[in-house]
Order: C-alpha cells, then sequence, then structure tokens
C-alpha cells in the first residue's frame, strides 16, 4: 500500500514538474508549480519529516506560489516576445545532455549512498533533555544549531531590504504593492472576512506546539502572513508606508532579542549563543516569541514587494 | 520493492536534472526562476530522503538535516522574493523582461538589426 502511494506520488510530481518545464504559457507553468509544490509536501510526509511538509505547504508553495503568479500576471505582456527568443534545436539537444548527465550522476549517487547511513539521530537523541522541548527540530534549530537560525532570520530581514531597495527613489518610505479593491459583497472579500479568523488561529497554534509537536515559528509565521496578504489582496487592510518607525522596529526586534541572548550566553555560559544550565527552556521561549511576530511581518512584506506608492 | 529513500532519491535526480534544462532552454527569466527552484525542490528532496536513511531513537528521520531543510526552504523563499522583486524593477524600467544581450527597448532602433 505505501509502495503504492510513494510510486504514484513520484509519477504525480515528475508529470507536473516537466509541466512547469514544457507548459508555452508561464502562467499556466506556475498554477503548475503550485500543485507541485503541495504535492512535494505529501512526499515530505512520507518521508517521515512532517515540519518540512508543513513548511512546504505554506513557504514553498503557498507564499512562493503566490510571488511567482503576481509576477507571472505582471509580465503576461512580455510572453510573446520571449517566446521568440527560444533557443534553437542544438542548444536545446545540449541542454537535455548536460541535465542528463546531472540526472545520471545524482542517481549513482543516490544508489552508492553508504550503508548504514551516517545519521546524527544518537547525539540529538543523548542531548535533547538539556533543552527541555520535546521537537527534535526545535531543539537543533533553537539550541544545537541556533546559529543556523540566527543567520536565516537575518537572511529573512535582508531579503526585504533588499527588496525594498528595488523601489524607484520617489516611492522610498512609501507603501508596497499597489491598492486592490474588490466586490465587497464578492467570494474574495467574503473569504478575507472568514479565512483570517481560522487562519490565525491555526497559525499561533502551529507555532505553540511547535516546542513538542510537528510545527514551530516559521511555519506558524508563514500562515499569518498569508493570512495578513489575503486582507490586503481583497482591499480589506492597506500595507503599512515603509518609513514608519514601528514597523521598523517591530521588523528587527526579532533578530535583535535573538543576538542578545546569543551575546548574553558569552557572559553566563562562556559560548555565543550558549544557554546556562537549567535555563534553556526559558530562553528558547523567549527567542521563539520574539522571532515569531517578527518574521510574519517580514515575510508578509516580502511578499507585498517593493514600495510603489507614496505614503500619504 | 525499492525503499521509499531510493524511491524519492532518484525523483530528486530526474527533478534537478530537468531544472537544468529548463533553467537553460526557457528564455522567460521568470521560467528560469521556476526552474531555478525545481533544481532546489530536487536538491531538497535528496537531502530529505538521505536524513529518512538516518532514522532512529522513534524519529523517522535525523532531526539535523530536517532542521537545515527548513532553513533551507526559508532561505529559498528569500532569494526566489529578490529575483522576482529585481524581474519586476527590470519590467518597470525597460518595459520588457527579456535576458538577451542585443535586445534594447525602442531607444535604440538600430539595436533590433542583429536579433534572430
Amino acid at each position: 500500500m505505501t509502495d503504492a502511494i510513494n510510486c504514484g506520488l513520484a509519477i504525480l510530481i515528475l508529470a507536473l514538474a516537466a509541466w512547469t518545464i514544457v507548459a508555452r504559457d508561464t502562467f499556466s507553468a506556475v498554477v503548475g508549480f503550485v500543485a507541485y509544490g503541495l504535492l512535494l509536501a505529501l512526499v515530505w510526509v512520507q518521508l517521515h519529516g512532517v515540519d518540512v511538509a508543513l513548511t512546504e505547504a505554506a513557504l514553498g508553495s503557498g507564499l512562493t506560489g503566490a510571488l511567482l503568479l503576481y509576477a507571472a500576471a505582471r509580465l503576461r505582456a512580455t510572453e510573446r516576445e520571449a517566446r521568440a527568443e527560444r533557443p534553437g534545436l542544438p542548444t536545446r539537444v545540449a541542454a537535455a545532455l548536460v541535465a542528463a548527465c546531472v540526472t545520471v550522476a545524482l542517481g549513482i549517487a543516490v544508489l552508492a549512498l553508504p550503508d548504514p547511513a551516517p545519521t546524527l539521530a544518537p547525539q540529538t537523541a543523548a542531548s535533547i533533555a538539556t533543552t527541555g522541548v520535546g521537537n527534535p527540530l526545535t531543539a537543533v534549530l533553537v539550541a544545537f544549531r541556533a546559529m543556523d537560525t540566527l543567520l536565516e532570520a537575518i537572511v529573512v530581514l535582508f531579503a526585504l531590504i533588499g527588496v525594498w531597495s528595488l523601489a524607484p527613489d520617489r516611492f522610498w518610505g512609501g507603501r508596497p504593492g499597489t491598492l486592490h479593491h474588490s466586490d465587497p459583497d464578492g467570494v474574495l472579500a467574503y473569504f478575507a472576512r472568514v479565512l483570517p479568523p481560522i487562519g490565525v488561529v491555526v497559525g499561533v497554534y502551529i507555532f505553540w506546539v511547535g516546542a513538542d509537536f510537528p510545527g514551530g515559528k516559521f511555519q506558524g509565521a508563514t500562515l499569518l502572513a498569508a493570512m495578513w496578504l489575503l486582507a490586503v489582496i481583497a482591499g480589506l487592510a492597506d500595507t503599512p508606508p515603509i518609513g514608519r518607525t514601528w514597523l521598523r522596529a517591530a521588523l528587527v526586534a526579532g533578530p535583535v532579542v535573538f543576538l542578545a541572548v546569543g551575546a548574553a550566553g558569552v557572559a553566563f555560559a562562556g559560548a555565543f549563543l550558549g544557554y546556562p544550565d537549567g535555563y534553556a527552556k526559558p530562553l528558547i521561549k523567549v527567542i521563539e516569541w520574539a522571532l515569531f511576530p517578527s518574521l510574519a511581518l517580514t515575510l508578509a512584506l516580502i511578499v507585498a514587494g517593493a514600495p510603489q506608492r507614496s505614503a500619504p | 520493492m525499492i525503499d521509499a529513500a531510493t524511491l524519492y532519491g532518484l525523483c530528486a535526480a530526474l527533478l534537478v536534472g530537468g531544472g537544468v534544462y529548463a533553467l537553460i532552454v526557457n528564455p522567460q527569466p521568470l521560467r528560469k526562476i521556476v526552474a531555478f527552484n525545481v533544481i532546489g525542490n530536487g536538491v531538497f528532496v535528496l537531502f530529505g530522503a538521505i536524513a529518512h536513511r538516518g532514522a532512529g531513537f522513534g524519529w523517522g528521520g535525523d532531526p539535523v538535516p530536517q532542521a537545515l531543510l527548513i532553513t533551507g526552504l526559508v532561505v529559498a523563499f528569500c532569494a526566489t522574493a529578490l529575483a522576482v522583486a529585481l524581474l519586476l524593477r527590470l519590467f518597470d524600467e525597460a518595459g520588457s523582461a527579456t535576458l538577451a544581450p542585443d535586445a534594447r527597448p525602442p531607444a535604440a532602433p538600430e539595436a533590433g538589426a542583429g536579433e534572430r
């Protein structure tokens, strides 16, 4: 039974990936990519990575999909011109050869993987009790490999700064995205009223249980961001001007608290991001609670894009 | 029957190959971004399959690579968002989204002579 599910999933994934590659129209290709991302989340469940599955569904398929769909819709006018640039047969044959070589090399590597597989599960199991959390991924993310997560939180912030810096000078400090209007009695406005209360509860729940069960701040924050974007697209809310001081303070609060806890570790635990004995769980909680709102806001504003309107 | 890790590992190899092909062949920059994401997904699935092989202690996979995968997915999203923002700015400035070196906006009419 499991074999049948795995084979069916693999075939569907490859078929949808092929669709995103060969579809004539970019918009159709992106729609295929979103469906493919959702199926990929099922692959993660089959590979026993439920935390990764949640991230893939929310971020890899959801927010990335929204971003790509918006771009595809805006760039629709360039489609005809781009098709004329399609490379000739020799280039395509050469590309196919390169792709085939890469696939065969990776395939051989997969079949030649060492047995028994190297694993850090024993070390994680031996040390997880010192962190006080039950979900091994949370323990790795905020305790054993906290440096990665700190840098990741800063990368997310830098990505937002990068997106903002692409604003034309006259709109600097203005509001991201265009002002959306929708029929106040339409389906979109209806969903934008009904879904966010449910989505916010689910998002906070996923964040809350992340210490002991699959979930966590990234998945929860993505859901909150999606709910806010839904309200923006339906015209029920507007994006804030990026020049606001409160906004900038909220964006950097998470990484700043994370850095402060890390620096305190130098004084009290003898290492950057070290937690003193017995204080690991409260400190992890502080970091998670500080990162969660900052991440939600940052992810939402990354999707909203560069400022396109002057502040009123 | 082959195990799930090998099956999805081979699937990942095909995804990376398909992504490489699409990255070279599709002329639209947005399609290249999608193709790059397909390559990334392939790498992630391969890594996830390897994590699944390291299962133990009641966990279905090695938690360290799985945690790195979450980090990787978030960073991939950021890179995609930055690429899309660059592309939209290019479109706003130039009125087209082509990457062809000899294609210029209508301001330089003689540049169109050598086009395919």
